[in-house]
């Protein structure tokens, strides 16, 4: 696990920056079938930090942070070799519980998937689960979620309406909510705003700048602009592999890498 | 390549085999046979209706009802209250429910959530097989094997008893139970299940608070189209049931059921014409609104529950 760097020249892939990191990851390879998708990463994730991940659909990218919170598991077929720690356990060990990596480490999805509940039964679901029921404390969760995620003024006159009334936008900031009703210390977003219109981007993307003060954010993006806007690091995948991994300027101002220099400026993906 | 795409098909248009009248008239052969099906529902509504006003006639629609009394077969004064067949319908349908309920219920959150893909394709086909023996095999299955079983377990069971037909009912219906849950289960899409266990909900937390509610209205309707079943089932109830029309919720007592007695009437015990023929289209009447009750029923809850997704 520690002779990582021997294989690794450039110390830009494991982290641009010296500081704390929440999530370490040596030599960490997966398979989906005899589909080799992610290929010896070795990419840590710095605490209070928003980290891009950039790369043309394929690259795995998304495979990378499913496997943060171990959701790539679903896929039935899928191996995986190497490490991932997290605040310094290996998520991999089998004492170490996958619901609590899953309840400090809240996924954001491509696509807003609330529960067929109302707006407050969507946000006090995580806490419902994990055992608390007073209503009190429920009722502040909620208010406190909704602000966080900018949503509240919106939606405090129908707390009791149908998620499925909101519209996409708002749909995505109530999952936002969700994930933070139960107060995790990472955030993971898979294309958060794919799906999405340019208003309510701006606003994801300005809810992603306010929530770094307290979360590890990563996000995985197709837009290089929106990286470029909200990050702090960007990561660069290509074919399974992180191509270069840096300070977010760095990497758009001044690429070391020939293919990272070839996708940022739209030569290919 | 001599002709292009395009001359092809003008050519095809040409020459074309289907004379335009058919266009026509396919709506038309098309809606008379679905009409068909809404002539014999008012056909067959027509026939009870008649019938049973021709019963009420000589009985009287309060006995009907509200007597406990079922003696169509005596001599002297005859009696004919209803209540001992709904009674032994509705015990019928109780066992029935409680054994179908929670195994198709267990089935299906396990095919839906938990089978590998291997699993599913072993356990679907067999419980279609289920679905498919006739219900004369189950009739004798509960009365051969069923029956002996539980005199093992209840001393002094008699051969004719409710309990019995009742539990094989419910295996009956497992597999209608099991197939419409499931499939009400399976659609709920899995970006949902997906949202929960990224929050770190357990699979059980998904499969009971997630998925389970949102197939609810599907689950229920499966439940109500399970006891429509139930009341109708006739087979299995005139095999092991026995045929002593009884006001009782013992269900190691001989009862009949509704469907039962028209069976027995049925088979020649009445004359055309006598009273006791009449009875069995006001008996059948009943079970008509009932299982009539239980569809309005089963679309009422179908509307209320549904969680839009």
């Amino acid at each position: 696990m520690l002779t990582v760097e021997r294989n690794r020249p450039m110390a830009s892939s494991i982290s641009p920056i010296k500081d704390n990191s929440i999530y370490t990851v040596r030599n960490f390879n997966l398979w989906y079938g005899a589909d080799h998708a992610l290929n010896d990463i070795c990419m840590d994730i710095p605490t209070n930090k928003v980290t891009a991940i950039i790369g043309p659909s394929g690259c795995g990218k998304s495979t990378y942070i499913k496997a943060l919170n171990r959701m790539v598991e679903l896929v039935p077929s899928v191996k995986m070799t190497g490490s991932i720690d997290y605040n310094g356990q290996n998520i991999f060990n089998p004492k170490f519980k996958v619901e609590e990596l899953r309840t400090s480490v809240g996924m954001v999805f491509q696509k807003p998937n609330p529960f067929p509940k109302s707006i407050y039964e969507n946000v006090v679901y995580g806490p419902k689960i994990h055992g608390i029921k007073k209503k009190q404390i429920l009722d502040e969760v909620v208010e406190k979620s909704l602000k966080g995620a900018a949503l509240w003024d919106e939606v405090k006159d129908r707390l009791h309406e149908n998620a499925f009334g909101l519209s996409g936008g708002q749909q995505q900031r109530l999952c936002i909510a969700r994930c933070l009703a139960i107060e995790p210390d990472v955030i993971l977003m898979d294309e958060p705003t794919s799906a999405l219109d340019p208003i309510s981007t701006l606003k994801v993307e300005e809810l992603v700048q306010s929530l770094k003060k307290e979360y590890s954010i990563v996000i995985v993006t197709h837009n290089m602009q929106q990286a470029a806007r909200i990050s702090d690091n960007t990561a660069f995948f290509l074919n399974g592999e992180v191509i270069e991994y840096n300070k977010t300027d760095q990497i758009f101002s001044n690429p070391t890498d020939k293919r990272t220099e070839d996708y940022i400026t739209g030569r290919f993906g | 390549m001599s002709k292009s795409v395009s001359e092809i098909i003008k050519e095809k248009k040409r020459r074309k085999f289907l004379p335009g009248y058919l266009e026509k008239a396919a709506p038309i052969i098309f809606g008379i046979c679905a009409v068909i099906s809404v002539f014999t529902t008012v056909g067959i509504i027509f026939t009870l209706v008649i019938e049973t006003i021709t019963f009420f006639n000589r009985v009287s629609i309060i006995e009907f009802i509200t007597s406990t009394d079922w003696y169509p077969f005596t001599e002297k004064a005859p009696s004919y209250g209803i209540l001992s067949l709904v009674s032994g319908t509705l015990l019928i349908t109780f066992i029935a429910m409680l054994v179908a309920i929670p195994v198709g219920l267990s089935t299906a959150i396990y095919l839906s959530e938990y089978a590998s893909e291997r699993a599913r394709r072993i356990i679907k086909p067999i419980l279609e097989v289920l679905a498919g023996v006739p219900t004369i095999v189950y009739g004798f299955f509960a009365l051969t094997f069923v029956t002996p079983l539980l005199k093992g377990i209840i001393p002094g069971l008699p051969i004719f008893n409710a309990l019995s037909p009742g539990i094989v009912v419910g295996i009956m219906i497992i597999p209608m139970i099991a197939s419409l849950s499931e499939d009400a289960m399976s659609s709920v899409p899995s970006s949902m299940r997906e949202g929960a266990l990224a929050m770190g909900a357990t699979k059980l937390e998904v499969a009971l608070k997630i998925v389970l509610p949102a197939a609810l209205s599907g689950i229920i309707a499966s439940f109500v189209l399970g006891i429509s079943r139930a009341i109708g089932e006739t087979m299995i109830v005139a095999v092991a049931a026995g045929s002593t029309p009884k006001f009782t919720l013992d269900v190691t007592e001989s009862i009949q059921t509704m469907t039962a007695y028209i069976v027995q009437v049925s088979l020649g015990d009445a004359s055309y014409g006598s009273t006791i023929y009449y009875s069995i289209y006001a008996v059948g009447m009943s079970l008509f609104v009932f299982t009539l009750l239980m569809n309005l029923l089963a679309q009422y809850i179908s509307r209320r529950f549904r969680e839009e997704y």
